[in-house]
């Protein structure tokens, strides 16, 4: 069974549902499309599932690994972003990713949702179909979640102005664009082939990448890395990672669109990949000399989850199993040598986990999606090295997309904004300067 | 009159609280305090940032007693907080000019 012909049937039923009124009205006279409540209610459920993954998910997450002084701001610039990006999707990034008409790159026709109704419907990988409204706030968590990632690289030093002018911008010219090619119907990567089951690409390459540009155009918070700035709470960062996993469930095995046995091949692999790179880092740490920390445990769930994203439902278990454990160690490698080497301060390693365990997902699902090791390819057709190359392919087109979009949308929100804080306000912590409040008294 | 500074670790705060309270001593005020002495800190490493904790966190204790109960609280606070191994803390005894109860006004001794 194809993934990819599954998405871009999607792509295509999101089309007609909105494109050709006239199509739909004959098809419902034959044989009326009727979402089945089974998956359209799995569908609600992994939907607001998502939603716990940014609020309060990521913003426990990152806001434990700041410190205090700047932990409002972090939760702040996510929970607005998330917001941000949900009104954007429905006036014009729905639209633009998914709509009725389209080319390689982006679509158009239903600006402000106006083609949709409680009747229309999108298809699934099957000949089954959800609600399309439902099939919309899916896909609008992907885009708030997405946004809300980046803000991980920034933390401690971006405005909160420069955070809103950026977000609207990066969403149109970079995610719209890359959603649509990997996902849309006619897309250009859907259209060679490339796996990505639930986002690696479109979500945590794109993100980690946009986090990476944007920490060198703010360049590094003040005292970096010279100054001590330890997490102030791992007890919140390790809620945050517990809230982020459950929640990832709905985020892969939601990707599916139904509530099948692809779901709960999805659903096991969230779990594997997960427990083996959550082990796998700590297992690293003690090599490298350090102890098995807190911090690692939960550096190692995320990981694990990034690059299950692409293999979710692409991937036997043991595949994913090996996948986690790989993308812990390279990982670990790229937060704790890789970052220090190169000299950027991606503050709460947006891009080395993110961005980093993408890439391995990405490339590492054309090799897990090998019958021979389990995956669901067809026995018939896999080639390994073929599916490798569209992987890479598609890995190199969403890091430069990604990297010249964010640069272009990170220079406007420059002019407009003047980006990064004074000085001042960076050393009285952005909660008291930017919001007006304390995390904690 | 002498006023006894005491620096001992967290964790035997209870039990000197309780030694003391067996010797008579009425009462003490409790700070929680970081510092360092020979005892070396710790490192902390946080995805390969590795900061070096050089001030660790300890108790403080501030006592005020009589000429006569001084020697016996001293000895009392280092023999229950003493763990004989560095970073157990120090006690300082200083000279007390004067105590005043603030509800009755009494001073000195019996202020105490």
């Amino acid at each position: 069974m194809n993934k990819i012909l599954k998405y871009g049937a999607a792509g295509l039923a999101a089309l007609a549902a909105g494109a050709m009124p006239a199509f739909a009205q004959e098809a419902a006279e034959a044989a009326p499309a009727v979402a089945n409540p089974g998956n359209n209610a799995w569908m609600m459920t992994s939907t607001v599932l998502v939603l716990a993954m940014i609020l309060p998910g990521l913003a426990l997450f990152y806001g434990g690994l700041t410190r205090s002084k700047n932990m409002l701001s972090t939760m702040t610039q996510i929970g607005a972003t998330a917001a941000l990006a949900m009104i954007v999707w429905v006036i014009w990034g729905y639209s633009t990713a998914f709509g009725p008409e389209g080319n390689a790159f982006f679509s158009w026709g239903n600006l402000f949702l106006a083609g949709t109704t409680p009747d229309s419907t999108a298809a699934t990988f099957s000949d089954e179909v959800i609600s399309e409204y439902v099939f919309i706030s899916f896909q609008m968590t992907f885009a708030a979640i997405t946004a809300a990632l980046i803000l991980g690289a920034t933390a401690e030093r971006m405005k909160f102005s420069a955070v809103m002018v950026f977000v609207p911008i990066w969403l149109t010219i970079v995610y719209f664009p890359i959603a649509h090619m990997v996902w849309g119907g006619g897309g250009l990567i859907l259209d060679w082939g490339a796996l990505d089951f639930a986002g690696g690409t479109v979500v945590h390459i794109n993100a980690g990448v946009s986090g990476l540009v944007l920490a060198y155009l703010l360049g590094k918070r003040k005292g970096y890395p010279t100054e001590p700035m330890p997490p102030h709470s791992l007890t919140l960062t390790m809620v945050g990672t517990g809230l982020l996993w459950v929640g990832w469930f709905g985020f892969n095995a939601g990707s599916e669109l139904e509530a099948d046995g692809f779901a709960g091949l999805a659903m096991i692999n969230t779990f594997v990949a997960t427990a083996a790179a959550a082990l796998a880092w700590m297992v690293t740490e003690k090599l490298a000399g350090q102890k098995p920390s807190a911090l690692g445990f939960c550096s190692g769930v995320i990981a694990g989850l990034v690059a299950v994203t692409p293999a979710a439902g692409n991937s036997g278990p043991m595949g994913a199993l090996v996948l986690g454990i790989v993308s812990a160690v390279v990982c670990y490698f790229a937060v704790a040598k890789l970052k220090n080497a190169m000299g950027y301060d991606d503050s709460l390693d947006a891009f080395g986990i993110h961005g980093v365990g993408g890439i391995v997902g990405a490339i590492g699902t054309g090799i897990v999606y090998s019958p021979a090791l389990g995956g669901p390819g067809d026995p018939a057709d896999f080639v390994m090295g073929a599916q490798v190359w569209i992987q890479i392919k598609a890995v190199v087109v969403a890091i430069v997309w990604a990297g010249v979009g964010t640069a272009i949308a990170g220079f406007i929100a420059k002019i407009l904004t003047g980006l990064r804080v004074s000085e001042q306000t960076e050393i009285e912590g952005l909660d008291i300067s930017e919001h007006g409040e304390r995390a904690y008294n | 009159m002498k006023f006894i500074i005491a620096i001992i670790k967290p964790f035997k705060l209870d039990e000197v609280r309780e030694a003391l309270g067996g010797l008579g001593v009425a009462g003490m005020t409790v700070s929680e305090v970081k510092g360092f002495g020979r005892q070396k800190g710790q490192t902390e490493i946080y995805r390969g940032a590795e900061y070096s904790v050089n001030m660790l966190p300890k108790v403080k204790l501030e006592i005020a007693t009589s000429d006569e109960l001084m020697p016996k609280v001293v000895e009392t606070i280092q023999q229950t907080a003493s763990t004989e191994s560095i970073g157990d803390g120090k006690i300082f005894v200083l000279d007390l000019e004067s105590t005043t109860r603030i509800r009755t006004g009494e001073t000195n001794e019996t202020a105490l």
